[in-house]
């Protein structure tokens, strides 16, 4: 059932986001964007977190994941430490992708030479 | 050449894309990532038990790993070009996008061409998710009170 509704859910966010491509001006850069912004806004009211309650892991491989778990670390720091924590938990739970997004890269880059 | 001959032969040479096979593809390969995902969590949550959350980083970092990797040795590019948004949506495009920059920019050297251009790409979806988390999570925070 995990399986399933993981691929109905992160099929259906990718379909969204190519029939946006498809009919309007905009470019993949601008529809990651606006998706991270919206899963942002859908953690505001506890949405996203139904979602991923009820879609399982597969909720957190869309870039609107990203959203949510910036403003998800940063309200749990904030819960302990008032409102500074929302600056100092911001990272707490993205920080696994990004860091190894750059280490990965880096390394990689190291290695390997751009083809043609 | 007439003008209308000339847009006729652009015309034919076009690349013909449907936007209804672009749609199904990317949501075939969109929901092909969300099973990878699953698969990946259970298989680390079951070999180094420990529960979903964790086994969900894990699952993260990998697929990561293997984009990453896939862009450095030079097909991903081919496949985000025929699955487009199914290969960009996901935490994939995110890696993609970091990688490619950094392998576009690479002959300019390693701190002003890699350094700095890593994140060309990928730094609107970081400034603007850090953005609109800071002032979204500041609203629940104040006015729904956290939790």
């Amino acid at each position: 059932m995990t399986y399933l509704n993981s691929f109905l859910f992160v099929g259906l966010i990718c379909l969204i986001g190519q029939i946006i491509l498809d009919n309007t001006k905009l470019t993949a850069g601008h529809i990651t964007s606006i998706f991270v912004v919206i899963g942002a806004l859908l953690d505001t009211f506890n949405i996203y977190d139904m979602i991923i309650n009820f879609v399982g892991p597969g909720a957190m491989v869309p870039i609107t994941s990203f959203g949510h778990s910036l403003i998800h670390g940063a309200i749990a720091k904030a819960n302990e430490m008032g409102v500074i924590g929302i600056l100092m938990g911001m990272f707490d739970l993205t920080a696994a992708g990004i860091v190894s997004a750059v280490f990965f890269s880096f390394i990689l880059l190291l290695i390997f030479n751009p083809k043609d | 050449m007439e003008k209308k001959d000339y847009k006729e032969i652009v015309n034919r040479h076009k690349p013909t894309e449907s936007r209804v096979a672009n749609a199904i593809t990317s949501f075939l390969v969109g929901g092909l990532m969300g099973v990878i995902s699953v698969f990946l969590t259970e298989l680390y949550s079951y070999l180094f038990e420990i529960p979903t959350k964790d086994a969900t980083t894990f699952m993260i970092v990998t697929l990561i790993f293997v984009a990453c990797l896939f862009t450095a040795l030079g097909f991903f590019d081919k496949w985000v070009n025929f699955a487009k948004c199914g290969l960009i949506i996901p935490i994939t495009g995110f890696a993609h996008s970091i990688m490619s920059a950094g392998l576009e920019f690479k002959k300019e050297g390693l701190i002003y061409g890699v350094g700095s251009n890593m994140f060309k790409l990928a730094g609107s979806v970081i400034v603007l998710g850090i953005a609109s988390a800071a002032f979204f999570g500041a609203i629940r925070f104040l006015i729904f009170g956290g939790v």
